[in-house]
């Protein structure tokens, strides 16, 4: 789950970790109004959207007074902010931070998540701050400090020392820094956070610390036990199907093609997508509803899919294992009888009792294409789409 | 035929590597002797299972839900803790359908009592808890498989998990994978082609897993009952990269192999926990690139999983 950066702020200054002083806004009013409460000359506004690449889509104005804060309010608040990370279709601003203007001497790099390889939280500094990490890593990799976290132990004051030292700060500074990395260990620790990352964290003119930005994932298997985390959640930001989906115990995505997929596992789900792929068309959605594939997730995936124009034909393509296709096959007619399903329906069951299960599909009376093997199944909904 | 001579070489070196090492199981960290206990027996899924797997032929001596013990399912009796099962039964493998919550706890539970193999079905399991519970258990030496995984079976001797055991067939092809429904669908190409395994390992689809596919390929590069692994990747961390490099320095069986996720876009989490691209890392056409460059045949389709695995034992 992702945080607005506001929301992922206030987080980290409870930890200690220090941030601007700044208010979120959802009007140009209630911006010139945080402003005034605020004080000061210099202003940042920035537009509050889970996504990254926000400055050179111009969600980010520095502007002066409060009338430079509600111009900037005014223009963020309800554009369509378009960057590499939303897509083409960009996401509509209704929130701005309002901030007080910070004096950079220095832009720094600090991020922790989980080294999948190593199994261990890694932490991850940069002189280097401003620009994506990832370019940092590919041109000047020798830039990048790392340190893994024993996890009996935790984060240990002498890691934090090599960090703040590494980036050769000023004595004090340095000490600050190493600070602000332990509170943002325990803050990812004790929030189940899968990452945190604070691009750019500066040295402010006056030789401070600060964190500029801040961006938090949460962990989504963790969130039942942290309610004040999952509280935050922004259903605005999140599409609607995939919140759906979740209601129902299914992982939905949706994508830019014309066949939608029904599928139960998400390893078959994804190899179904490339198989459509494969075959000349591209996927509207990528949809695991569960192994069992029972009635009610059927009802809700075919629901989902459908909601989407785009979506041309549907290939269903489950593996009954343990739950025999027989069974399945009723799910999957009850579903397509309940939801009348228009676009043409390629199913293929493979498995346990496979041509039991084909039988209940003919016998169902609906216009079923049937399929047997995957290859099958995507050549017949590709050209179902085609015709 | 050509064909044929090949195939008979194949099964006439495979006897001897057998031999020579003395192999006296087949298979890879199963089998027939292998004494498991069910963790979580008690639950829905916990005893549907018990049910599947007893059916299996494994031998399945007791099941753990604290607070139940004294109880019975299917048969097997239940214990209040995994110690007093051990203790009782002689288990030494432990299977674990712990709701997400407790699972961290049972799987560190099962280390401590002994067990030298656990597989943990769980799905959902918070990623800092499996930090702390492979630190844990590399401490101890106990080889945790998955967990959100299928399980593993060693064909015709031990299934523990959840796999539909009856679509295997007895033969010389290891089975290792990322995914659960995609791997009964390589296991079911490779059966209807004729063509049967020795053991199948699901490794689980979340960031951090026990076993890897370095482990795994490791253990059946050593097993005198496999020839041939087929390798089923997806997107998301650097696992493939790091099999391919085993494979180039290390293997000598031949490997074939599909990724899942060419179509998967960047920074969204498919299904699977660990099926992400971040920041650019993580596609399926680099773990292609790196697998190809290590010598293993690669399937453009799903599809061809089966047959991908044929050629590539024709071709040794």
């Amino acid at each position: 789950m992702k945080l607005h950066e506001y929301q992922a702020k206030g987080l980290l200054k409870s930890f200690g970790v220090p941030v601007p002083d700044g208010r979120m806004a959802e009007s140009a009013e209630a911006a010139a109004a945080a402003a005034a409460a605020l004080g000061g000359d210099t202003f940042v506004v920035k537009a509050q959207v889970h996504a990254g690449g926000r400055g050179k889509a111009g969600g980010v104005k520095v502007v002066s007074g409060i009338e430079g804060v509600r111009e900037a309010a005014a223009a963020i608040i309800g554009m369509r902010l378009v960057s590499r990370q939303t897509g083409p279709a960009g996401k509509v601003v209704s929130k701005v931070l309002v901030e007080k203007g910070v004096a950079i001497a220095r832009e720094m790099y600090l991020g922790m998540l989980v080294d999948r390889d190593r199994g261990r939280v890694v932490v991850i500094a940069s002189a280097e701050g401003g620009v994506e990490i990832e370019e940092v890593a590919a041109r000047s990799p020798e830039k990048i400090l790392k340190v893994h976290v024993d996890p009996a132990v935790g984060l240990m004051p002498y890691q934090c020392r090599i960090l703040g030292y590494g980036l050769d700060l000023p004595q004090d500074a340095s000490g600050r820094f190493a600070k602000v990395v332990a509170c943002c260990a325990r803050a990812l620790v004790e929030k189940d956070l899968s990452l945190v990352e604070l691009n750019p964290l500066v040295l402010t003119a006056e030789g401070d610390i600060a964190a500029l930005d801040a961006k938090l994932n949460a962990d989504d298997n963790a969130l039942f036990r942290q309610k004040d985390v999952a509280a935050l959640r922004d259903l605005s930001e999140e599409d609607w199907r995939e919140v759906e989906a979740g209601r129902h115990g299914l992982s939905y995505i949706g994508l830019e093609g014309s066949i939608g997929c029904l599928v139960n596992g998400a390893g078959l789900a994804m190899a179904t997508m490339d198989i459509i792929k494969h075959c000349g068309e591209e996927p509207a959605n990528f949809l695991d509803v569960g192994g069992g594939a029972t009635v009610a997730a059927v009802t809700a995936g075919f629901k989902i899919i459908l909601a989407d124009p785009k979506v041309r034909a549907v290939l269903v393509n489950i593996f009954g294992g343990i739950m025999k296709c027989d069974i399945i096959a009723e799910s999957v007619v009850a579903a397509a009888r309940e939801v009348g399903v228009k676009v043409p329906l390629v199913v293929r069951l493979q498995g346990t009792n496979a041509d039991l299960g084909r039988g209940v599909l003919e016998k169902s009376g609906l216009a079923i294409i049937p399929a047997v093997t995957m290859d099958e199944a995507a050549r017949k909904v590709v050209e179902a789409v085609g015709n | 035929m050509c064909g044929g001579r090949t195939r008979t070489r194949t099964s006439d070196r495979a006897l001897v590597r057998g031999t020579l090492k003395g192999a006296k199981t087949l298979g890879i960290l199963v089998d027939k002797d292998t004494r498991v206990v069910i963790q979580g027996i008690t639950g829905g899924a916990g005893a549907f299972h018990t049910r599947h797997m007893i059916a299996y032929g494994t031998k399945v001596v007791a099941g753990v839900t604290p607070g139940k013990g004294g109880q019975s399912v299917e048969g097997v009796p239940v214990f209040d803790g995994v110690h007093a099962a051990v203790k009782a039964t002689g288990a030494d493998a432990s299977c674990v359908f712990v709701p997400p919550a407790f699972a961290a706890d049972s799987i560190m539970e099962a280390a401590d009592a002994g067990m030298k193999v656990i597989v943990a079905i769980t799905e959902g399991i918070p990623v800092l808890d499996m930090v702390k519970v492979k630190a844990f258990l590399d401490a101890r030496g106990a080889r945790l498989v998955g967990p959100n995984c299928p399980g593993i079976t060693t064909v015709d001797e031990c299934k523990i998990g959840i796999m539909p055991g009856h679509i295997h067939k007895k033969g010389p092809v290891g089975v290792l994978s990322r995914s659960g429904t995609l791997t009964y669908e390589a296991v079911d190409q490779l059966t209807r082609l004729g063509i049967g395994q020795s053991t199948c390992i699901g490794i689980g689809g979340d960031p951090v897993v026990g076993t890897t596919f370095v482990d795994a390929l490791g253990l059946f590069e050593n097993d005198g009952s496999t020839e041939a692994v087929v390798l089923i990747g997806e997107i998301g961390g650097g696992a493939e990269e790091e099999a391919a490099r085993f494979v180039k320095e290390k293997m000598t069986k031949p490997v074939a192999a599909f990724i899942a996720g060419r179509t998967a876009p960047e920074g969204r989490r498919m299904g699977h926990a660990g099926a992400i691209i971040a920041g650019g890392r993580g596609t399926a056409p680099e773990k292609v690139r790196a697998l190809e460059a290590a010598g293993v045949r690669v399937a453009e389709s799903p599809a061809e999983i089966g047959l991908t695995l044929k050629n590539a034992l024709r071709a040794k």
